[in-house]
C-alpha cells in the first residue's frame, strides 16, 4: 500500500495559524465569555445558557434590534433605487466618465470617524452649516441632538451620502458590461426605454446588485463609527443601533458574558440574512 | 421589394466611416456585403437599419423614404454576430418579443412562433432561458426573432462568424430556404469570400468604408473591377506583382516571361499589375499551368483536403493553394506553375486591363 504524505499539512500550517488567530480564537473567547459570569481576577463561574436567554428577552435588545433593522431597511430602499438612477444617468463614454467616476468615490475614501465628524459640525445648529440654514434661514426647527426624528433623518442622509457610491460604482460596472447590440435589437423591437431597463439592464445588473445589496446589508447592519461620533446613540436611546448597544453594555458596563452572548446572537442574526438573501437572490438561476 | 441607396455616407467626429455608397439591393436573393473586419460592412448595416444616421444621402425601402426614420419605424430585423438575446426571457418570449411590442393578438403570436421555432428547429427548447441553450440554438433563436416579424429588410451581421465549423456549416444550408419566399430584401455580410461564393445572389465588395463593386456574386469574382476588388475577393490573399509587358510576351522577372494568351495579347506594352489567385498556383505542371516559377518555400499550410504553400521570388511574397498533401520542404526552392489563363491585368492606377 502506498505510504500516505504527510507533508501537505506543512502547508497549510500558515494558513491554520493565520485563520486560528484572528479568527477562532477570539471567536472561542466570546463563545468562553458568553457561557461564563466573570469577575476580576480571572474568576470565572459557569452560567450555561443563562446570558442569552437573557439577552433574547431583554426589551432593550429587542428595541436595540428593531432600530437596527430599520435603519438598514431604510438605507437600502433608498441607496439601492438611487444608486441604479445615477448609474443610469452617468456617462458611459467620454471625458465625463472618468469625472464622475472620482466624484462618486470620493465619500468612500474618506475615513468613517471623519464622516461623523463632518455631518455632526455640518448640522450643529448654531454654526453649522445645514443646522444654521435650516434653523435660522429656513425657520424650520431642527436639532438632532434634541429632536429623535432629526436625528433618524441625519444617519440616514450621512449614510445614503457614504455609501450610494458603492452601489452607483457596481452599477455601473454592470451596465457597460452590456454590449451595444442590446440596446441595438431593442431599438428594432420598438422597446420602450422602461423595457429596455426591465428587460436588459436589470437582469444584466442583477449579480452586481446582488453583491452591492449584500454588501451594503452587511455594512449598515454592522455599523458602529458614523452614528456613534455623530449622535452617540441619542437623543436619549433613539439611535443605539446594535453594536452602539453592544459596545455599551460591554465597555460601559463591564458586562462581559451578556455581551459576549449579544455579540453571538448579532452574528447568527447577519450570517442568517445574508444567507436567507443571497439564496432568495440566485435560486432561479440554480432551477435548471 | 427593393432596398435603395442614393449617396449615403457616415461620418463620426470628422473621420469618414462609410463614403458615398449607392446601391439598390432587391428581394429573392442573397445581397452580401463582402470586406475585412473594418471595411465598413458594419457601419453600412447601421445606416440601413436605422441605428445611425445619414451624413448624406437617402435611404429607400420600398418606393418610401425611409432616411430620417428610426430603426423600429422601418420593420427591419437585424441578427448581430454575437448572439443577442432578452438573458432572462425563455425562448418563446424571445421570438415573441417583436410581436409583443407591435401589439399582435396572443393566438396569432403563438402560431407565428411556433412556426418559426418549427423551422429553426427550436420547438424542444421553447421554455429554455438563452444561457441554457449552446451558441448555435442561440443563434438559431435570434434568426427565429428576425424571421417571425415579416419585415420588409433582414441584416445579417456576420450571424455565423461566432459559431463552431460544423454549426456554422449547417446553419448557412439553412439560410436561403429560411428567407426564400418571405419577401424581405436580404442583407448579409461576411468577411470569407467563401460564404459570398456560397451564398450570394449579388455581392457587394467593400474596403476602406466604400463599395468597390457591385453586381452578380459570379461576375464580380470572374471580373473583379480593380485591385482593390480582386484582394477582396479571394482567400488565401492573392498574388500581387509588377510585369512588363513586350509584344506578345509579359516579363514577371529576369528568368520568367510568357506568351500572353487570349484578350491580354492586345494590350498596350508597358507596366502592368499582375493578380493571381493561390489556387492557380499549383506545385505540379499540368496542360494549362505552363509557367514556371521558382520559389523558396517559407511557410506551409495543411487543410486535411488542400495544402498551401507561401513562397518567396524575387523577394515577392507567393502563395500557391492545391488540393491534395505535398511534401515541401521549408527552405528549399521548388518550383511552381502558373496558369497564365486566369492572370488578372491592371494598369498602374489599379484598373482592370485584362
Amino acid at each position: 500500500m502506498k505510504k500516505l504524505n504527510q507533508r501537505a499539512w506543512l502547508f497549510v500550517t500558515p494558513v491554520l495559524l493565520l485563520v486560528a488567530f484572528n479568527a477562532l480564537i477570539p471567536m472561542m473567547t466570546v463563545v468562553n465569555y458568553s457561557v461564563q459570569e466573570t469577575f476580576g481576577d480571572n474568576l470565572f463561574f459557569w452560567q450555561g445558557i443563562d446570558w442569552f436567554e437573557q439577552v433574547l428577552t431583554s426589551e432593550r435588545f429587542h428595541k436595540a434590534l428593531g432600530r437596527q433593522f430599520l435603519f438598514t431597511f431604510l438605507i437600502l430602499i433608498i441607496e439601492v433605487p438611487l444608486g441604479v438612477a445615477i448609474a443610469l444617468a452617468m456617462p458611459r463614454q467620454g471625458f465625463w466618465v472618468p469625472f464622475c467616476l472620482v466624484t462618486m468615490a470620493l465619500p468612500m475614501l474618506i475615513p468613517w470617524n471623519v464622516v461623523g465628524a463632518m455631518w455632526n459640525i455640518f448640522t450643529l445648529p448654531d454654526i453649522g452649516l445645514l443646522g444654521y440654514f435650516m434653523n435660522h434661514t429656513l425657520g424650520i426647527p431642527y436639532d438632532m441632538t434634541q429632536n429623535p426624528f432629526a436625528a433618524w433623518v441625519t444617519i440616514v442622509i450621512m449614510d445614503v451620502w457614504h455609501w450610494t457610491s458603492l452601489v452607483v460604482l457596481l452599477a455601473y460596472a454592470g451596465l457597460v458590461s452590456i454590449p451595444n447590440a442590446y440596446y441595438q435589437a431593442a431599438e428594432i423591437d420598438g422597446a420602450s426605454g422602461w423595457a429596455v431597463f426591465r428587460f436588459i439592464q436589470l437582469p444584466k445588473m442583477k449579480t452586481v446588485l446582488t453583491i452591492a445589496i449584500l454588501l451594503r446589508f452587511m455594512d449598515s447592519f454592522n455599523i458602529y463609527t458614523e452614528p456613534f461620533v455623530l449622535t452617540g446613540g441619542g437623543p436619549g436611546n433613539s439611535t443605539t443601533l446594535l453594536s452602539i448597544d453592544l459596545v455599551k453594555i460591554a465597555l460601559g458596563q463591564f458586562d462581559l458574558g451578556p455581551a459576549a452572548a449579544m455579540s453571538l446572537i448579532y452574528f447568527a442574526i447577519t450570517l442568517l440574512v445574508s444567507w436567507l438573501f443571497y439564496t432568495l437572490m440566485t435560486m432561479n438561476d440554480n432551477k435548471s | 421589394m427593393s432596398l435603395e441607396l442614393k449617396n449615403v455616407s457616415k461620418r463620426v467626429a470628422g473621420i469618414t466611416h462609410v463614403k458615398e455608397t449607392s446601391l439598390t439591393l432587391e428581394t429573392g436573393h442573397f445581397n452580401v456585403l463582402l470586406g475585412e473586419t473594418g471595411s465598413g460592412k458594419t457601419s453600412l448595416i447601421k445606416l440601413m437599419a436605422g441605428l445611425d444616421s445619414l451624413a448624406s444621402g437617402q435611404i429607400i425601402l420600398n418606393g418610401r423614404d425611409v432616411s430620417g426614420l428610426s430603426a423600429q419605424k422601418r420593420n427591419i430585423s437585424l441578427v448581430h454576430q454575437f448572439f443577442v438575446n432578452y438573458p432572462h426571457m425563455s425562448v418563446f418570449d424571445n421570438i415573441a418579443s417583436p410581436l409583443k411590442v407591435a401589439g399582435v393578438a396572443r393566438s396569432e403570436i403563438e402560431g407565428r412562433v411556433d412556426e418559426a421555432a418549427g423551422i429553426l428547429k427550436l420547438k424542444p427548447f421553447l421554455n429554455r432561458k438563452p444561457h441554457e441553450l449552446s451558441g448555435g440554438q442561440q443563434q438559431r433563436t435570434a434568426l427565429a426573432r428576425a424571421i417571425v416579424k415579416e419585415s420588409d429588410a433582414v441584416f445579417l451581421d456576420e450571424p455565423l462568424a461566432n459559431l463552431d465549423y460544423k454549426l456554422r456549416e449547417e446553419l448557412r444550408d439553412q439560410l436561403p430556404e429560411l428567407f426564400a419566399g418571405r419577401g424581405a430584401v436580404v442583407v448579409y455580410a461576411t468577411s470569407e469570400p467563401e460564404e459570398a461564393l456560397l451564398l450570394g445572389g449579388q455581392t457587394a465588395l467593400m474596403t476602406d468604408g466604400k463599395v468597390v463593386q457591385f453586381g452578380p456574386t459570379a461576375d464580380i469574382y470572374r471580373k473583379p473591377r480593380d485591385l482593390d476588388a480582386a484582394k477582396v475577393f479571394s482567400n488565401p490573399p492573392i498574388n500581387v506583382a509588377g510585369v512588363t509587358k513586350q509584344g506578345e510576351r509579359v516579363i514577371l522577372n529576369e528568368t520568367t516571361s510568357w506568351t500572353l494568351p487570349g484578350a491580354a495579347a492586345t494590350l498596350a506594352d508597358g507596366p502592368y499589375t499582375l493578380a493571381i489567385r493561390p489556387h492557380h498556383v499549383l506545385p505540379v505542371e499540368t496542360p494549362a499551368h505552363s509557367v514556371r516559377l521558382s520559389g523558396r518555400v517559407l511557410v506551409t499550410e495543411l487543410s486535411g483536403s488542400e495544402s498551401s504553400a507561401h513562397f518567396e521570388m524575387s523577394g515577392q511574397p507567393w502563395v500557391s493553394l492545391s488540393a491534395g498533401v505535398h511534401p515541401y520542404q521549408v527552405g528549399e526552392v521548388h518550383t511552381f506553375h502558373l496558369d497564365p489563363n486566369h492572370c488578372f491585368f491592371f494598369t498602374p492606377d489599379g484598373t482592370l486591363a485584362a
